[in-house]
């Protein structure tokens, strides 16, 4: 169990994790989400003692990090940059660790099989792959057979078959009771692999609630329907208490219905239609509008003057919306143009917040 | 999954409910459970987890063993130490043999080793730095303080290692230089017109010969010497955490003393000239060999080599402090 209260850390004038108070549990997977910069990385390097919090204090099992005997035995942890010396064989590494906590030798062969580097033990890490650069960090957070597991963005550099790997391992460590923590920027990452969810933007706490619940109440899905006569068809619906909303390109958009209703509404009343699909905001979407207004590095597209306004009311019905699908993300950035031209595109996340607002 | 065949070590099952008491031999606790099943929330809850794995209480000697692991497991470590040894002992050889021969040098038997070892002092220097400044450079320094939060024992761990490493390695290679010196340079003989030179004295049967104080000083006196200038090495790298610049701060600290006191010509100067040149860590190094570069004659180098165990041991204390302060 990690006890975060009151976590803070400041850097000069800027603060990097603001106030963070949450509890991480053991027996599940939790997702530490937030975009690049949120303060996710210096919050696991407090938990673990190595940056002094300037307010606050966090605690592992009810100690201080600093107390703990034989940390490795209490927790493991694979931190974003590497922590190997290149030059020192992946057994090397390993045994070195396993010394300094008293830990078996025999265990540096065990943590190395697991993780699948036994055959380059004796290799220096200098010429490893990213992919293989994580194994050897994970071997090293296995090493002392730890009750509490913590992770920096685990999957960054990893082929599909490493994630799933990756995947597996966590839920696996998870069900023998273990307190698995981990960072990631990637919603849909946290999504297939953490029961529950805390999430941070600028350093302060966005949500702390299980991956369900976040799903229920974030992934809003709506009934996108084209007809050559919007007209009827949006009097068919009211008709049936419904709140059919035009779309940029004319289609309607309703909540709260399923495509099969709505078809065969459309079939009673004879209506052509050319188009009926359900849209699903993706969790990425949910995740992006919750951290719209946190995200540190916005990806600016010319012209697009300020950051977007906090708060921002509902935009009009006729503004600029890019599509149900994907929202504008941080990578998109200049290249998605408003289809009406000369307004300016879209601030990040102020499509997710109209149509939020428009619930 | 292999982590169930600690001998002797019943694992505790991670489900408390689970039926059969601690004595039972554990048929198939939690871990074995196949892979891809689905998470069951709610089961294991805190129960929390068990590790079959014996665990011992670590102190001070799991660090010393860890940081002899640490430093006998990288390339610097030879290359460092074996390019040290092959100036010290190579450089000795030739400047023995070059000199040897029945004439009278002057100088006292065992000083020809100071000139390989002045450029040996560097290799160590050079270690020394990257003990800890290689931690910060790659990272490791993170994992190490994971592994270990009590930083002072982590540096107090690297401290002791390094110190007896490079203080064993420097003596052999000086004592090595010594007994060349002495087999090669020994027959020379007195000239006449020299019976008053302060060497007169070392003359035995004909024969040049040191004293136990120039043995002392030559062998265990250079090696500790050379080592406190590494430890002071590796105390300036965790000041500043940063390779080359620690290694460029000690070499300007051996060398500048002793090159500015070259350029103070000046009558004015001549104090501070005089300063410089007998407390330049070069004349500690050169006493240790009777060859002092200073005007005292009969300096033997131990109150220099006092001298630089204090800063050594200050600078150290500086390095503690800060470790335990900063945030890595």
């Amino acid at each position: 169990m990690i006890e975060l209260r009151d976590l803070t850390k400041r850097y000069g004038p800027k603060t990097a994790v603001d106030g963070l108070s949450f509890t991480v549990r053991p027996g599940t997977v939790t997702g530490f989400l937030g975009p690049n910069g949120a303060g996710k990385s210096t919050t696991m390097r407090m938990v673990l003692g190595l940056d002094a919090p300037t307010r606050g204090d966090v605690r592992i099992e009810g100690k201080h990090y600093t107390e703990l005997k034989e940390p490795l035995h209490s927790i493991g942890a694979l931190l974003e940059a590497k922590g190997v010396h290149g030059g020192r064989s992946a057994y090397n590494h390993l045994l070195c660790l396993a010394q300094s906590n008293g830990i078996p030798e025999r265990r540096v062969g065990e943590v190395l099989e697991m993780v699948g580097l036994e055959g380059v033990a004796r290799k220096r890490p200098k010429g490893f792959s990213l992919g293989m650069g994580q194994r050897l960090g994970i071997a090293g957070a296995l090493l002392g057979d730890p009750r509490i597991l913590m992770f920096d963005e685990p999957v960054n550099g990893l082929d599909p078959e490493g994630i799933h790997w990756i995947r597996t391992l966590m839920q696996r460590l998870a069900r023998e009771g273990r307190t698995v923590f981990v960072s990631s920027h990637l919603m849909s990452e946290m999504a297939q692999t953490a029961e529950h969810l805390v999430v941070i933007g600028q350093g302060k706490l966005l949500a702390d609630t299980s991956m369900a619940q976040f799903i229920a109440e974030n992934s809003r899905t709506h009934v996108r329907v084209r007809t050559p006569e919007p007209e009827r068809m949006r009097d068919v619906l009211t008709a049936e208490g419904l709140r059919p909303a035009t779309g940029a390109d004319g289609a309607l958009e309703v909540d709260g219905a399923e495509a099969p209703r709505i078809g065969e509404l459309a079939a009673e009343h004879r209506l052509v239609l050319h188009e009926l699909s359900t849209q699903r905001a993706s969790l990425e979407e949910a995740f992006m509008r919750l951290t719209a207004q946190s995200v540190e590095y916005h990806g600016h597209a010319p012209g697009d003057g300020d950051t977007p306004a906090p708060g921002q009311p509902p935009g009009p019905a006729g503004g600029p919306a890019s599509g149900t699908g994907t929202g504008p993300g941080e990578a998109t950035g200049p290249a998605q143009g408003p289809p009406g031209g000369g307004q300016p595109p879209p601030a990040w996340g102020q499509d997710w917040r109209r149509r939020g607002g428009g619930r | 999954m292999s982590t169930q065949q600690y001998d002797g070590q019943a694992p505790v099952p991670a489900q408390p409910a689970a039926p059969h008491p601690a004595q039972q031999p554990p048929a198939q606790p939690a871990m074995q459970q196949p892979v891809g099943q689905a998470p069951q929330p709610g089961a294991p809850l805190g129960a929390g987890y068990t590790s079959p794995i014996p665990m011992a209480r670590s102190h001070l000697g799991h660090a010393l063993l860890a940081e002899w692991t640490k430093i006998r497991t990288v390339r610097s470590t030879v290359w460092t130490l074996g390019v040290m040894f092959v100036l010290v002992v190579g450089i000795g050889l030739v400047t023995a043999a070059g000199l040897s021969g029945d004439s009278f040098l002057g100088m006292p038997l065992l000083s020809p080793g100071l000139f390989g070892l002045m450029l040996g002092q560097l290799c160590v220097i050079t270690l020394g730095v990257l003990v800890i400044s290689s931690e910060y450079g790659t990272g490791m320094i993170r994992t190490t303080l994971t592994a270990c939060p009590q930083r002072g024992r982590v540096l107090l761990a690297k401290a002791v290692v390094f110190f007896l490493l490079a203080f064993v390695m420097t003596t052999l290679a000086c004592t090595l230089t010594a007994l060349i010196n002495d087999a090669l340079l020994s027959d020379q003989t007195l000239p006449s017109y020299e019976s008053r030179s302060p060497l007169a004295d070392s003359f035995e049967g004909g024969k040049l010969v040191a004293s136990g104080g120039e043995w002392l000083g030559a062998t265990v006196g250079a090696g500790l010497y050379v080592a406190l200038l590494g430890l002071l090495s590796l105390a300036v790298g965790a000041l500043l955490r940063h390779s080359a610049g620690a290694i460029t701060t000690m070499m300007g600290l051996v060398l500048l003393p002793l090159v500015m006191a070259l350029f103070m010509a000046g009558e004015a100067l001549q104090d501070i000239r005089e300063k410089l040149i007998e407390y330049s860590p070069l004349n500690g190094l050169a006493s240790l060999y009777r060859i002092p570069m200073a005007d005292d004659p009969d300096a033997t180098g131990w109150p220099l080599l006092g001298g630089l165990a204090v800063v050594t041991l200050l600078v150290l204390a500086a390095a503690y402090a800060l470790l335990n302060k900063r945030d890595v």
